[in-house]
């Protein structure tokens, strides 16, 4: 799987996507500066997680206004997956590629724990390594995560298969409305997340249930 | 020419912030407070002296960029 990892001024979670897309792919990603003017020719476009510009006016708002967005948006409609992980989906959300929007943590706080995440559709290319209504793991580190979408968008989003996790058990860390933690476009070829299944991949991070979304994406594109 | 765009969340999106704040207004004694709802002001200056289309031009920067029209309403006012 040929994948390209998108960087911004102020994304901190770079390195960690480009060392779990190497270690589980077995290649290296292309790195991608958001001024460059062209994207390689890859399966995936991956936008990691962190603070782009500052999180200044909205969080990924002003990212998600860069050329590159257009390039991304591009590829997007032609079928190549995307996928964005927690300042990630801020900026997908922003720039209009996945529906509804996130918003100041519920509690104001800034959160870093672990969380238990239900996978809500296993039937799409990011999330075939998991079976439907299985719980997992994952860490957040937000803060801005709190899902919101007006209701008609919510209604489509749900009756479209378009959650593709939730948070379980009581963990919903940020007030997410009915416990969203990531979506995906309509045509399930882009996915938004908070959390970080890239941080949870091997034993010394202390367990491994990320693994399967980049796994699966490389069965999917093999 | 000069305007001010005011940012606020649309009616019925929580609003955790506002709600600290109004918390925080009744310590301080201010117990008529019912409600607070916090936003964004922006004060732009620009080349230009037709309101109208300054007005149309303004509209624009809010859907693209000032305002995310999914949780917020903006409002223009042209200052002089």
């Amino acid at each position: 799987m040929k994948s390209a990892v998108v960087v911004f001024p102020g994304l901190n979670r770079d390195s960690d996507m480009i060392a779990a897309l190497t270690k589980i792919g077995g290649v290296k990603p292309a790195v991608v500066w958001h001024q460059d003017e062209t994207i390689p020719d890859v399966d995936l476009i991956v936008i990691p997680g962190g603070f782009s510009y500052g999180d200044y006016l909205r969080a990924g708002a002003i990212a998600a206004r860069s050329p590159i967005m257009d390039l991304i948006r591009d590829r997007a409609a032609q079928g190549v997956k995307v996928l964005g992980v927690c300042n990630g989906f801020q900026i997908l959300t922003e720039a209009g590629l996945l529906p509804g929007v996130l918003m100041r943590n519920a509690s104001l706080r800034f959160v870093c724990r672990q969380v238990k995440l239900e996978v809500a559709n296993a039937d799409t290319a990011f999330t075939r390594g998991y079976i439907s209504g299985q719980v997992i793991r994952c860490p957040v580190a937000h803060h801005d995560g709190n899902y919101f979408a007006d209701p008609e968008t919510l209604a489509r989003v749900e009756g479209n298969g378009q959650v593709a996790f939730r948070y379980a058990d009581g963990t919903n860390p940020n007030g997410s409305i009915n416990d969203i933690a990531g979506v995906f476009n309509e045509t399930k070829n882009v996915l938004g997340l908070m959390p970080h299944p890239e941080n949870l991949i091997e034993s010394a991070h202390g367990g491994s249930d990320g693994r399967a979304l980049f796994s699966g994406l490389l069965e999917a594109a093999a | 020419m000069k305007a001010r765009v005011t940012v606020t969340l649309k009616t019925g999106v929580l609003d955790p912030q506002g709600q600290a704040i109004e918390g925080s207004l009744k310590g301080l004694g201010f117990s008529g407070v019912t409600s607070v709802r916090q936003g964004k002001v922006f004060d732009l200056a620009f080349d230009g002296s037709n309101e109208e289309e300054a007005r149309a031009s303004i509209s624009e920067m809010c859907e693209k960029l000032l305002a995310n029209t999914v949780i917020e309403n903006y409002a223009i006012e042209i200052l002089n």
